[in-house]
């Protein structure tokens, strides 16, 4: 009997387990790449970001995503984190338009960015947005990373995930068929193609190289310190490891006057 | 003199302190000399890895509180900030996000090791009836500290709970609006749940003190569920549970470093890192982990009223778990019947967390009701059944007893003095 209802228990979680693995969503699995940041044990535990890459990701977010998206947490001091220098930094923030201070006529101006700016926006709000494209709306790409399932990946596999429609399947004026888009129909035209930018760095522009190195900058925006936290996290780790260790090892003596007495008088 | 405490504290500051406000007697007493059952486990570390945690948390969260702006429009990006721009602000913020997780994993270690071995049994009526308000603090606490960042998932969830209380009848849409402080979850709902949300833990700490004060009175249970009998089967809690409180600490520590540097985000949810949108519903709204069993009981039960006294009974239930239980042997142990309903139950609830986190489709449909009926049978009708109908195993003599017992039946001599009670140096 008792042996009866363990088992129909086991058999309910395991039935819920097994429901949990064939998953609530019909999306085809993710691509493979390999990711500096993640992934493997090694690159969670001490991957840093690929500086090379994140800066090549930062040239395309800049010529290409820029356009329609924004990413308004991030301010252009943050790009000294991908290895850029302070020269560098200026050099792009002034070349931007940001808004300015009210003039002595009370009305709104504009002047070149500073590093200490945010990231200027394509558009000033988001009626203006959507009237640009279509009724959509392009989302901020200041946390798209973690606001996604498995980020990154996702990223990756989007950008590249613009193919024809199976048979039979009709998608209306204005929207595109992506493989890895909940409902597959998204209204972002398939932004990168082979060659979309040319890397200054001599890589070649694939569509996939492009998509990884994107998606390794949407990363570093997502997550800015994520280098500082793990260089930390390792000495931090380290840290209690040893002091479990150690209080254990002081555990042990301390109670050792105790084990004993019992030893000793079962002996 | 009259009224003045007599100290034992030779050191003249100390003593004239300890004179008139005789704290360091009471340190002596209750965490020196304490007499503590010698045969604790690790479980036993739960208790004050919680109180370490709910200090972690205060301190965490006094520092995040600096920098959060508590209205719709700034709260989303005042927690950014703090993640970006603040300085260890990303460090702050895991922390005290993963610590409401750590919380409840070491709070539900702590129940079950508290129903496993009897823990709420006479005399400790009180002590568990106080832990379990605890729990209610812990949650309401948790659930308003997650709105906090105005994500999809913070807006969505406040929605859904708040509602919940309409369901009581007659005052029920009265209370969701005193609530909401409106007529919808928005900027005064914010304000109200972070004034409350920083209010909470220091009536968390107000009952963790009744709490340690009622375990002093009665002295902890332990793994063998009897009573101490006498000096033999006690230690002085200094230096060895000290000791062995150490090893649970830093241990929890470790996991807690290793989730906060690498994981940060494993218990979250994606969607609230996407700023708190009214016009726009979430493909699912999940609650946090640790509420899952919980939702999952709700939404088991087709009726909208009885699904949430379901819910909350399934928590209340427990106040009354000393009287439910008519078994006079605490320590599962030594009652086979009991032991496993109790594994079954706790199989239950791991079921229905996995229910709750998805659809209310089948087969999760099934199994949630299956599991919630199980859930209840176990502490309506199997706990106070078990007082007559099953057999316990013979228990030990004294807690001293089953280890020497082995090889010496009936026998059991004293501990050397050093071990039975050291007395903590005085300083």
């Amino acid at each position: 009997m008792r042996r009866l209802a363990a088992a129909a228990a086991l058999g309910m979680v395991l039935l819920a387990g097994a429901a949990y693995a064939a998953g609530e969503e019909e999306l085809p699995p993710f691509l493979k790449t390999n990711w500096s940041f993640g992934g493997t044990f090694a690159a969670d535990a001490f991957g840093t970001y690929d500086r090379a890459s994140a800066q090549r990701g930062f040239q395309v977010w800049n010529e290409v995503c820029s356009s329609c998206h924004s990413m308004k947490l991030m301010s252009y001091r943050n790009l000294a984190g991908i290895g850029l220098t302070a020269g560098q930094i200026r050099a792009i923030a002034a070349s931007k338009t940001v808004p300015g201070d009210l003039n002595d006529q009370g009305e709104p101006t504009t002047r070149p960015g500073l590093p200490s700016d945010h990231f200027a926006s394509p558009y000033p709000n988001e009626k203006a947005s959507r009237a640009a494209n279509n009724g959509a709306y392009p989302p901020d790409h200041s946390l798209i990373v973690n606001a996604r399932v498995n980020g990154a990946n996702y990223i990756y596999s989007l950008l590249q995930g613009y193919v024809e429609p199976p048979p039979g399947v009709k998608v209306p004026d204005g929207l595109y068929y992506n493989k890895w888009f909940v409902g597959h129909q998204i209204h972002m035209p398939a932004p990168l193609q082979d060659n979309s930018v040319t890397y200054a760095d001599g890589t070649k522009a694939t569509l996939a190289q492009e998509s990884h190195d994107v998606a390794t900058f949407l990363y570093f925006a997502s997550n800015p310190h994520m280098d500082e936290r793990k260089h930390l996290g390792v000495r931090i780790v380290g840290f209690f490891a040893l002091m479990a260790g150690l209080t254990y090892a002081v555990k042990k003596h301390v109670w050792s006057d105790v084990h004993k007495a019992t030893h000793d008088e079962e002996r | 003199m009259a009224g003045l405490h007599k100290s034992d504290f030779q050191n003249p500051v100390l003593n004239w302190v300890d004179t008139r406000l005789p704290i360091l007697t009471l340190m002596t007493k209750e965490y020196g000399s304490f007499p503590t059952p010698k045969n604790f486990n690790y479980f036993w570390n739960f208790g004050a890895l919680a109180v370490v945690n709910l200090m972690v948390m205060i301190a965490s969260g006094i520092f995040l509180s600096m920098n959060y702006n508590a209205s719709t429009a700034g709260a989303f990006d005042s927690v950014e900030r703090i993640m970006r721009d603040v300085n260890y602000g990303w460090l702050l913020r895991y922390v005290h996000m993963n610590g409401a997780s750590m919380f409840f994993i070491i709070i539900y270690i702590h129940i079950f090791r508290g129903m496993y071995y009897g823990s709420y049994k006479a005399p400790r009526e009180l002590l568990w009836m106080s832990g379990v308000t605890l729990f209610l603090l812990l949650m309401a606490t948790a659930f308003m500290g997650y709105v906090l960042p105005w994500g999809q998932m913070s807006y969505w969830g406040a929605t859904v709970i708040t509602n919940l209380f309409s369901a009581i009848p007659g005052v029920g849409n009265w209370i969701v609006t005193l609530l909401w402080g409106g007529f919808s979850v928005d900027n005064p709902t914010l304000n109200r749940f972070f004034s409350l949300h920083y209010l909470l833990p220091f009536v968390i700490t107000g009952v963790v003190f009744l709490h340690v004060v009622a375990l002093h009175i009665t002295g902890s249970n332990n793994p063998l569920g009897i009573d101490p009998k006498s000096e033999q089967d006690t230690l002085p809690f200094h230096p060895y549970y000290t000791a062995k409180d150490s090893v649970g600490m830093a241990v929890y520590f470790l996991v807690f470093a290793t989730i906060v540097f690498f994981i940060p985000n494993l218990f979250g949810e994606a969607d609230n890192y996407i700023p708190a949108n009214p016009l726009q519903t979430p493909n699912a709204i999940v609650p946090e982990w640790y509420f899952l069993p919980f939702y999952a009981i709700l939404r088991s039960v087709p009726d909208k009223l009885f699904g949430v006294i379901c819910m909350f009974g399934s928590i209340l239930v427990w106040f009354v778990l000393p009287w439910l239980d008519t078994s006079p042997v605490r320590s599962a142990r030594f009652r086979p019947m009991y032991r496993w309903s109790l594994r079954l139950m706790v199989l239950s609830m791991l079921a229905l967390g996995v229910v709750g986190a998805h659809h209310p489709i089948e087969p999760y449909v099934s199994i949630g009701r299956l599991a919630t009926i199980y859930y209840f049978l176990h502490f309506l009708v199997l706990v106070p059944l078990f007082g007559f109908i099953e057999r316990p195993l013979p228990l030990p003599e004294s807690i001293s007893k089953p280890v020497l017992r082995r090889n010496f039946p009936g026998g059991g001599g004293p501990l050397p003095t050093g071990a039975a009670a050291k007395p903590m140096e005085k300083i």
